[in-house]
């Protein structure tokens, strides 16, 4: 049976989603392609993270801390800040070293199974240099707390949702507010325009791949949070983060927020009808089902 | 020792032209027509698994063991992958190019979940074994059989190449390429964009489909980690490295890539010290990706390349 459980389940899954779908439907819009790397990056955030909390271990003789109900204390500060930098950095070499040579030559095409040839060997490097094994940031099982009748979630959980809409918020800052922001929306809609104002597309591109590595790096930390650190697991979202993008419609940032809701909650309440094992495939039936019946999806403009 | 090479030269270029299969269907889909499918392996894993379902001995944990020959499979195949690439293409192939790439990367996910967890029809994990092997009656010899399989593989590879040679020729592909060129000036024409590209892709996954069921056969058995994301990365890069557009260039690209990947497994096992030695394949694909990379960025058509096609009535007197 589908219970409240199974929403608020949902909603976190939802929230991950959100984060990685977000930095994706700005790449694809603003870079112009589908960037089948981007799953990797949600992935080596999480293992920064975790490389980053070995290093203060070793040195410091640190460890992760605790702050009041959460499994965490102030040093997952440093790991997110760690991971959203080295996972930025890796967005901007992968732009620098594959994508931008490639978009020189126009090759649109190229660009995609370049960045799916990235994404292989990236998560090829991550198994060969982390190993293939699940590992966690803390060991301690987290306690789940009843916050509503019959939802019972964990402080951490809370925490994802909290952190992510505040990463969203100030995404929405960014791109009305800023020089910047309005810079990278004039690109996603008319690049050539965007060039004829004196701002160099190469400029906005480079912080396109810096946000949205950024929060794939948050993406992926919350999930080694609060479920486990795998080589595959930024992979496996992959096609939950393409259902949302287009479920919200390429380019639109609150359309990808309410896709990445739309399929977290699909496949939070589709387990307990067909099984976990199949929980991917409710991504691919939602993609089909908007491709179906609305190609151009919630907030989007173009099929 | 000369026995030992001819065996594994008949071995490498069985699996080689099976790959070579798989590619000249990709080189239908993008080459000739510019539909970009991201979801190879799973065409090819369909294949693969409805011929292993059709003629596999029954077995009382599994449905299928249908126990028909082995020509039937190999029709059932094509037939089934052509079948889910209808289906795929109808949804996807009027919207934007791209959706066709997450929609295909969508279906290999999803054959490939079906492949692990719908035990009844496919085994699960362990997959299905006794595929029965052609000629096992007729040759005793496993290196007989081999050489009987690499005749009728590379027969098979001729046929579909010069049938594949003949459409995309005729003025059914001269529409493919019009399409992939300039779509509007294709529908101005009169051409249907639309229903020439579910052809080509429903004909393009069918071979992919006969690819997997050429290597099942072979192998005797199939199982769901013969069909990931590799093995269409693999095919992609034949195709570039070949030449896109080009079949020849698709069948010299498999050779060439699938040399590549097997001397530079080789060469890893020996370099590498003992207790990495379980994690070197996820290096050889790094390698294959830095090839990809290099030809993309330095001769984007590929070692053959697509001919150049002008009009015999543009040509200058």
């Amino acid at each position: 049976m589908i219970g409240a459980q199974d929403f608020a389940n949902g909603l976190i899954l939802g929230a991950t989603i959100g984060l990685g779908a977000v930095g994706l439907t700005l790449t694809y819009s603003i870079l112009g392609f589908a960037n089948f790397a981007h799953g990797e990056l949600i992935t080596g955030g999480a293992y920064l993270a975790l490389t980053r909390l070995w290093v203060l271990a070793a040195l410091a003789g640190w460890g992760l801390g605790q702050w009041g109900a959460l499994s965490f204390g102030w040093p997952f500060v440093l790991l997110l800040v760690a991971a959203m930098a080295g996972t930025a950095a890796l967005a901007l070499g992968l732009e620098r070293v594959l994508f931008r040579p490639l978009r020189r030559r126009g090759t649109m095409i190229g660009l995609v199974i370049a960045s799916f040839g990235a994404s292989l060997a990236l998560r090829s490097l991550v198994a060969f240099a982390w190993g293939p094994e699940p590992q966690y940031y803390a060991r301690a099982i987290p306690i789940a707390r009843e916050v509503l009748p019959g939802v019972r979630v964990t402080a951490d959980q809370l925490f994802v949702l909290v952190l992510t809409a505040a990463l969203i918020v100030a995404l929405h800052l960014v791109l009305t507010r800023t020089t910047l922001g309005r810079a990278m929306r004039a690109m996603s809609e008319n690049p050539a325009l965007l060039a004829v104002t004196g701002i160099d597309p190469a400029v906005v591109a480079r912080w396109t791949c810096v946000i949205g590595g950024g929060l794939a790096a948050v993406a992926g930390v919350l999930i080694g949070l609060t479920v486990q650190i795998r080589p595959l697991l930024g992979f496996e979202l992959l096609l939950p983060l393409f259902a949302a993008v287009i479920v919200g419609g390429v380019g639109s940032v609150y359309g990808t927020l309410a896709g990445s809701l739309l399929v977290g909650l699909a496949e939070a309440l589709a387990v307990p009808l067909i099984g976990a094992e199949y929980r991917a495939a409710v991504a691919f039936l939602v993609l089909i089902a908007v491709l179906v019946v609305r190609p151009v999806g919630i907030g989007g403009t173009r099929a | 020792m000369i026995n030992d090479i001819f065996a594994y030269l008949v071995f490498f270029t069985v699996v080689a032209l099976t790959y070579a299969l798989a590619c000249l269907g990709l080189n239908l889909h993008w080459g000739a027509t510019g539909l970009f499918n991201v979801g190879v392996a799973g065409f090819v894993a369909v294949g693969a698994y409805t011929s292993a379902i059709l003629t596999a001995p029954p077995s009382p944990d599994r449905l299928g063991g249908l126990a028909w020959p082995i020509a039937v499979g190999w029709v059932g195949a094509a037939l089934a992958a052509g079948v889910v690439a209808l289906g795929v293409g109808l949804v996807t192939l009027r919207l934007r190019h791209d959706y066709l790439a997450i929609a295909t990367f969508g279906i290999a996910v999803t054959i490939q979940l079906l492949a692990v967890n719908l035990i009844p029809l496919t085994g699960g994990p362990f997959g299905i074994h006794g595929v029965p092997r052609p000629f096992s009656g007729l040759v005793a010899a496993p290196l007989g059989r081999n050489v009987a399989y690499v005749t009728l593989v590379i027969a098979l590879v001729a046929g579909v190449y010069l049938a594949l040679e003949r459409l995309v020729q005729s003025p059914w592909g001269r529409v493919l390429r019009g399409i992939r060129e300039d779509e509007a000036a294709a529908a101005a024409l009169g051409k249907p964009a639309a229903v020439f590209r579910l052809q080509a892709f429903t004909l393009g996954a069918m071979v992919m489909g006969l690819a997997g069921a050429v290597y099942a056969h072979f192998i005797g058995f199939v199982a769901p980690e013969d069909f990931l994301s590799i093995l269409t990365f693999q095919v992609w890069t034949m195709l570039v490295v070949g030449g896109s557009g080009n079949n020849r260039g698709a069948i010299a690209g498999a050779v060439a890539v699938w040399a590549l990947w097997t001397a530079s497994g080789a060469a890893l096992t020996a370099v590498l010290p003992q207790e990495l030695q379980a994690r070197s394949a996820a290096l050889q694909t790094v390698v294959i990706g830095v090839v990809l990379a290099a030809v993309l960025l330095v001769r984007p058509r590929g070692l053959l390349g697509e001919a150049t096609v002008v009009s015999r009535h543009a040509r200058p007197e």
